[in-house]
């Protein structure tokens, strides 16, 4: 594990991390000289991974900085089933990482009493299909655990990771992005990350976050999404958009695997019709960033956003519904969505459900049309 | 492969022949041959003892047969073992996608189970299902076509290899949730009670899904009102890559119910399976639930993602098939007593392997389900009012 960081120049910031990735693990030497920067990736020396791997080096990292984080799930200690925990047992030991019996519901409870006594569970459901067994765990005891004592108990520290989203083939019990159902509960927070590069910078957050969070993680691009990934500490902040291609005629909101999506439907209908569209990745679905969507929206006048998740009732009800709202006088178009179809997840006919880049563009053109 | 483990056969069952038994042959099956040898019954010993929980009295290790039945068992085993297996080939051809899970080495459960109970007794299992469904009378091109994805297949291609039912037949899955399908099983089985009908339920899970709460949750209510339901726990020892004494603090799963008695089976055996079987739904419909644990072994992975290599070793996957494996112990059991010849027996297989063939070559033939099936069966005929479903593709608005 050690890291040189040549000649690199940050801000020292967060050092116990910096210095561990510098110094053999060591977390409290505070003898290295050269720390990087934790907010600007570009300063920061960075390798290029695949989204298990960051997720990976995130827990790592998170192992390593505090004791009291915890890892646990089903098949975790071999790995688990994307290899996201692979090699954590060997780390840090089977207190700390360790597999579960096959219990949604006791896992999370568990963890929830866990975190109230101050660790840091980072609980792995293996597919978020599967989360529905812990859902009355989550939704009526973790969520309102802090709201209902008064402030006197929460479970800050607790982290929950699944793999969502469609794969081409999974069917109906490996394929859901059920975001909307967490959305809805406050006290929770929900992320979803579109790369390695925030998987990584948006889990250690999470992590760290003293509420608990719902992390999401699109399994379609543990291995297939690619990038660099800064080395150490590294932290993209919790309820921040992110505008990750300018533009100035619509603004396409998608998060998760969907942004790759509405990043290729901008590029076509830039290079066929000259459409100039601002992409916005979400990242954090709870508590979301309005004011982002909501500038862009004013600039652009027009609103597209996009999920995998059924259309009725999914988080694009809500973006749509506050950015009509907030930006009203500037509107040129009703504002849209392109979702998955209120069926259950199909099998081979995922292709009907998907909203898909083809679609994507042909609502572009109906809202310029307007 | 086969013939090589029939040579390495080893601590084959001792299965004595008893002469002509008196015992009428327990089997449900009715059999087209007119032959008197061939209905002729015979006793054949299990080896495994039968254990107890909280039982006054253990079915005996005998059980009653006939070279039919025999000949039979064999013959569906192989079907069945060829079949996953050539799903196995046809995952890796990404003929079939998504996610599949195999049941080669836990044969004879479904085939010593189907023969002790009828199509009125109601069958509800997880997702390891395809060789369930073949038990249930279901065809073998409906599992391929339903393993491919394909509109002939036994759910018109919707389900694929998690979600296979056969309605006429009492088959209710088919589930993909760990554990979710064992409640559905004591609500299934209140059904018969209050109907007064003579048949039972068998609620079907693995060793890892043991550890859900629901199943205990269901239990309890069964055992209240006393509900002719079954839980058939098929201990295949891993629950995904968990060995089950990691999993489970008490891995012995027919003493999981305390209050609810048990026993366990020999899963390897079929015949073990069918005299257990038998008993349990006559114990089930005279008092209520009962647990039976099949002590089993999968050969494959979990699934077809998990190699089934990382967390036990290869030399214990091969020490179960020399020793245990469900057909070569049938084969040898007609082999000592001379029921079949070894060009009968290899008539059986050559006819199991073409009927596997054909079912292929058939479904592969055989289109996908139309895309307006996407939102067929998400309601009944659209109770809300809504004349199409929203959000599916533009210009494919569909009618429910």
């Amino acid at each position: 594990m050690l890291r040189r960081g040549n000649g690199v120049v940050g801000r020292g910031m967060v050092e116990r991390m910096v210095s561990s990735m510098l110094c053999g693990g060591n977390a409290t030497t505070t003898t290295c000289s050269r720390g990087f920067s934790a907010e600007v990736g570009e300063q920061q020396r960075a390798r290029k991974i695949n989204l298990f791997t960051a997720i990976n080096d995130a827990l790592n990292l998170s192992l390593e900085e505090d004791e009291k984080t915890l890892i646990f799930g089903e098949d975790v200690s071999f790995g688990g089933v994307f290899r996201c925990t692979s090699g954590l047992l060997e780390k840090h030991g089977s207190d700390r990482v360790f597999n579960t019996p096959l219990c949604e519901q006791g896992i999370l409870g568990f963890a929830v009493g866990a975190a109230a006594m101050g660790y840091k569970p980072v609980v792995e459901i293996q597919f978020a299909d599967y989360i529905f067994p812990a859902f009355d765990q989550i939704v009526n005891e973790a969520a309102k655990y802090r709201y209902r004592s008064g402030g006197m108990f929460s479970c800050g520290g607790l982290t929950i990771r699944t793999p969502c989203g469609a794969v081409g083939h999974g069917g109906h019990y490996h394929s859901q992005s059920p975001e909307a159902f967490f959305m809805h509960s406050p006290g929770l927070k929900v992320v979803m990350p579109s790369g390695p590069k925030d998987a990584k910078g948006l889990l250690l957050s999470s992590i760290r976050d003293d509420n608990p969070v719902v992390f999401f993680e699109p399994k379609i691009m543990y291995r297939t999404s690619v990038e660099e990934v800064p080395y150490g500490d590294f932290t993209v902040p919790l309820g921040k958009a992110a505008v990750v291609r300018e533009g100035k005629d619509i603004t396409l909101v998608g998060w998760g695997s969907q942004v790759g999506v509405l990043r290729q439907a901008a590029e076509e209908v830039e290079k066929n019709d000259g459409i100039s569209c601002e992409v916005i990745d979400l990242r954090t679905i709870l508590p979301w960033d309005v004011d982002t969507i909501a500038e862009s929206v004013t600039k652009t006048g027009r609103l597209l956003v996009s999920h995998e998740a059924p259309l009725t009732a999914g988080v694009g009800a809500e973006i749509v519904s506050t950015i009509s709202k907030e930006c009203f006088l500037n509107l040129e178009a009703p504002p849209l969505r392109v979702c998955g179809a209120d069926t259950p997840f199909p099998l081979v006919l995922e292709p009907f459900y998907l909203p898909r880049q083809s679609r994507v563009i042909a609502e572009i053109r109906n809202s310029l049309a307007f | 492969m086969l013939p090589s483990l029939a040579k390495q056969w080893r601590n084959a069952a001792v299965i004595g022949l008893r002469g002509q038994s008196l015992v009428p042959c327990a089997s449900t099956r009715t059999f087209a041959s007119a032959k008197s040898t061939e209905e002729e019954t015979f006793d054949v010993e299990i080896t495994t003892p039968f254990e107890g929980h909280k039982l006054d009295e253990l079915p005996s290790q005998t059980v009653t047969t006939t070279k039919t039945e025999v000949l039979d068992f064999f013959r569906d085993l192989f079907r069945y073992r060829r079949m996953e297996i050539a799903a196995d080939v046809l995952y890796k051809g990404k003929f079939i996608r998504g996610f599949c899970h195999l049941y080669d080495g836990q044969e004879a459960i479904c085939v010593g189970m189907e023969s002790a109970i009828n199509y009125e007794d109601a069958i509800i299992t997880s997702y390891r299902d395809h060789c369930t469904y073949l038990g249930r009378g279901g065809n073998m091109y409906e599992v391929i076509a339903e393993l491919l994805g394909r509109k002939d297949g036994c759910s018109r291609g919707l389900g694929g290899s998690m979600h296979m039912y056969h309605r006429e037949n009492n088959f209710y899955g088919g589930n993909g949730i760990v554990g979710a399908q064992v409640p559905l099983g004591v609500g299934i089985a209140f059904q018969q009670k209050y109907n007064k009908k003579d048949n039972c339920t068998f609620t079907m899970y693995g060793d890892g899904a043991a550890n859900q709460g629901q199943g205990f949750e269901a239990l309890n209510m069964a055992a209240l009102w006393d509900l002719p339901v079954v839980y058939v726990c098929e201990n295949n020892h891993f629950g995904m890559g968990t060995a089950e004494w990691r999993g489970s603090k008490q891995p012995a799963f027919y003493k999981r119910g305390d209050y609810v008695p048990g026993i366990k089976v020999d899963g390897m055996d079929v015949f073990a399976v069918k005299k257990a079987v038998a008993f349990a739904k006559e114990y089930a419909i005279k008092n209520g639930p009962l647990i039976m644990e099949m002590d089993t072994y999968r050969y494959h992975g979990h699934s077809m993602s998990d190699p089934g290599s990382t967390y036990r070793t290869r030399d214990e996957v091969s020490g179960i098939r020399n020793q245990r494996d469900p057909i070569e112990r049938v084969r040898k059991l007609i082999q000592n007593m001379e029921l079949a010849t070894t060009a009968e027996i290899k008539a059986i297989e050559k006819a199991a392997r073409k009927e596997v063939d054909d079912a292929i070559a058939k479904a592969k033939e055989c289109p996908e389900p139309p895309e307006e099936w996407l939102t067929k069966n998400i309601y009944s005929a659209a109770p809300h009012g809504w004349e199409s479903v929203r959000g599916v593709e533009r210009g494919l608005a569909h009618e429910t």
